[in-house]
């Protein structure tokens, strides 16, 4: 009799999750990290299962990092779009997963465009369930992603300012960081015009900010959304040139602030718009270090969902457990 | 010839006439001949023992989706009026945002004879305001009328033109109709898929702010007093909402509205774990609206409970919560939930709650019953008030099973329900397992 995972059956965001269930995952992370620096970038660990990534939106960067993390673990896996597929035919989401599950496979990593899309999976089919991103709800690899980052810069999460920057109204990565960050112990804050505010942010246990200068100076990371480009045509904004004078992050904002400020974009970024390039290329950017840390972090949630002792994650990567 | 029907020993609870006491009621010829003690036993009389029982004039349930024409899959008319019945409603209204659309005096002839075919409760027709609901030009409230047709509304969207809606209150007028509005600001409520909130913020849905109501609500209210029409507010949920009815009402004018039951018994919170049987529009609000409009079926703001009825299929239901389509079943509900949210706490008594489910839609709409006075329809509704019972969706006389009700123990149930002098519906003990 094997005890029950210590995350449970799925992955559907933060906001279920303890604080120590997800330092569980960071931890657990950081042995994996190694492997990726390998010149033989694989290790037996999810030999013989199968991962199905069921992606009914577009998505380059999460597909291939959570790809790579199966691959690494030595899981089969297959990837299925909404474009061409089944679901191009009519298929409720329901039954496209069914057909799956009758096919006998372990896990399903969704990214889907509804809210609480991997919950209504997860509650329908036996396999584990990570949810890629399920419309404006949560995205918690990325949340976890990004909260190996602050931790590795940082070395504590507990205590540190971090303010999320942009269009949290429409952002799963804002709602799986604020609760990730605060279930740690950071103190949240969020900076961005007000109609790409959720109405209730101020229920929400966060400090808001509506200047980028006033946030710089409070904070020791900054977390950069993507503006969407559809916001300004569905009239939240008006224009983007506007958008980067009052709100982008630029080198000149981020010289007068009282200390380094790190930071933080979940891709892919609008140079000129919410980002300048030479802050998004600058000293203070783990940009691309958030990229690396994805994949030992969509390892370690595979791991452990898979039934994987976090004690055992070490010897996991040298094919032992 | 239907046998006479004596009801024995209940209580009989008419407000129209102050009526509050054990007493028989005897119905024969369609109408309700004598109330009292003592009125004789007719030879032939089909006895019903009603100890333990408040008799009631029939409840009248303004507003109903039947789905009929169009969708036959999801209910029909004599479905429809089978679930009415079995939830103690001797009449439905029904709205005419079918397929196609009952905007003209065939179609409102149609939903006539399929309600009379039923023989269940009485189905009326409610008809479009505008041709096809499409908002643009006035459908003809007077062949409808004259085919059955006993108010008009767009239901299911919103009257978005001032100038529309003016001249709709105006014209009808003319007929003595009520003009019933789905307020919903349509750009503002755009997208939304529930309330607007802390909990809309944190599931990622998009919102509907309560002014998406009280915008269309005041207008309403104002183009009322501007043409003198009545003006009848559908399914009322937010707390604004009250408080712009009450502030028409001070001023004398025309304006009535109803409430539906999900609106005084649940909340945002049922939302949790996207449960798409919590979805409805307008949507479920919070505490605070919840408490206010008890409040306000209590002092009469708000005159009447309808249960907005919207059968769904199954499958329709069973998909991702924004995607999936607004409502729930309530016939077979209302009752309960009203017993359960307004008189178990105290907020109204039962003589309240049949004037809310009976006599107020009567006389608003115009309606025969509401009463048991001698003379008038024999349309009377018998119900355990204290009788608990467990929600099983299976059972239901609709076809319709998405109600955020299901496994929930309620208190009150609709033992016999009589339309026009005939038992249409008695409560079947051993289907229920008993």
């Amino acid at each position: 009799m094997t005890p029950p995972a210590p995350l449970g059956k799925d992955l559907l965001g933060l906001e279920p999750l303890s604080g120590e269930q997800i330092r569980l995952i960071l931890d657990t992370a950081e042995p994996f990290k190694e492997i990726s620096e390998r010149a033989i970038k694989k290790v037996p660990t999810l030999r013989g299962s199968t991962v199905v990534n069921l992606f009914f939106e577009n998505s380059t960067r999460t597909r291939i990092s959570f790809e790579f993390a199966e691959k690494r673990l030595s899981a089969d896996t297959v990837n299925v779009s909404s474009g061409g597929s089944s679901v191009a035919k009519g298929e409720t989401l329901v039954d496209t997963a069914r057909n799956l599950e009758a096919m006998r496979i372990d896990m399903v990593v969704i990214r889907h465009g509804a809210s609480g899309a991997a919950k209504f999976l997860a509650e329908r089919i036996e396999s584990n369930v990570i949810n890629a991103g399920d419309g404006t709800h949560e995205h918690p690899t990325q949340g976890l992603l990004d909260l190996l980052t602050l931790r590795d810069h940082f070395k504590r999460i507990e205590g540190l300012r971090v303010c999320i920057c942009g269009d949290v109204l429409h952002s799963r990565v804002a709602r799986s960081n604020i609760w990730g960050l605060r279930k740690l112990g950071a103190e949240v804050a969020v900076c961005g015009p007000r109609s790409l505010l959720p109405s209730a942010i101020d229920e929400m246990g966060v400090t808001v900010f509506s200047r980028i200068e006033d946030a710089i100076e409070w904070s020791d990371a900054l977390n950069i959304l993507r503006l969407q480009l559809e916001r300004m045509t569905a009239g939240y904004i008006p224009s983007l040139r506007e958008y980067n004078k009052v709100f982008g992050v630029t080198r000149e904002r981020l010289e007068r602030a009282p200390r380094d400020v790190l930071i933080l974009h979940p891709g892919p970024m609008n140079r000129g718009v919410e980002i300048d390039s030479d802050v998004a290329d600058g000293p203070h950017s783990v940009i691309l270090p958030q990229v690396t840390n994805g994949v030992a972090v969509r390892m370690a949630v595979l791991y452990l969902l898979s039934g994987g002792k976090p004690e055992l994650a070490e010897a996991a990567k040298t094919g032992k457990a | 010839m239907t046998r006479p029907v004596l009801l024995t020993g209940g209580r009989v609870l008419d407000p129209s006439q102050g009526t509050d006491m054990v007493a028989d009621v005897l119905l024969s010829d369609g109408t309700v001949q004598a109330v009292g003690r003592d009125i004789g036993r007719p030879d032939d009389a089909v006895v019903v023992d009603c100890a333990g029982l408040i008799v009631s004039p029939g409840f009248i349930d303004v507003h109903c989706h039947l789905r009929e024409p169009g969708r036959a899959d999801v209910e029909t008319i004599a479905s429809g009026a089978r679930a009415a019945a079995a939830g103690g409603f001797t009449a439905v209204c029904a709205m005419p945002n079918t397929d196609p659309v009952i905007d003209n005096p065939a179609a409102v002839g149609f939903v006539v004879r399929q309600g009379l075919r039923a023989g269940a409760a009485r189905v009326y027709p409610i008809g479009a305001i505008s041709v096809g609901q499409r908002g643009e030009a006035l459908a003809e409230f007077g062949e409808m009328v004259d085919s059955g047709a006993i108010a008009v509304s767009d239901d299911g969207k919103p009257v978005v033109s001032a100038q529309l809606m003016r001249t709709a209150l105006e014209y009808a007028r003319t007929f003595g109709i009520p003009v019933i509005d789905h307020c919903e600001d349509p750009t503002l409520a755009a997208g939304g898929a529930m309330n607007e909130g802390v909990v809309s913020a944190r599931l990622g849905l998009k919102g509907i702010p309560d002014e998406a109501e009280e915008i269309m609500a005041i207008r309403d209210i104002l183009l009322a007093r501007l043409t003198r029409g009545h003006v009848h507010l559908a399914h009322m949920s937010t707390k604004g909402s009250v408080e712009l009815i009450r502030w028409g009402k001070d001023r004398g004018i025309n304006v009535t509205a109803e409430v539906c039951p999900h609106h005084l018994s649940l909340t945002e919170e049922a939302v949790e774990g996207y449960d798409t049987n919590a979805k409805m529009n307008p949507p479920l609000r919070t505490a605070e609206d919840v408490a206010m409009l008890r409040e306000a079926v209590r002092d009469g703001t708000i005159d009447l409970v309808a249960t907005d009825h919207a059968p769904h299929h199954y499958d329709e239901k069973e998909r991702e919560f924004q995607n999936a389509p607004n409502g729930i079943v309530g016939l077979e509900t209302a009752l309960s939930v009203v017993v359960d949210s307004l008189v178990v706490p105290g907020h109204i008594d039962f003589g309240t709650l049949v004037q809310r489910m009976s006599c107020s839609p009567a006389r608003l709409f115009g309606l025969p019953g509401g009463s048991l006075r001698a003379g008038t329809p024999a349309d009377v509704t018998i119900f355990d008030p204290a009788r608990r019972w467990t929600v099983d969706p299976t059972k239901f006389l609709s076809k319709g099973r998405n109600t955020p009700y299901a496994g929930m123990t309620l208190t009150g149930r609709t033992i016999h329900t009589v339309v026009g002098g005939e038992i249409v519906y008695s409560l079947d003990e051993r289907r229920e397992g008993k």
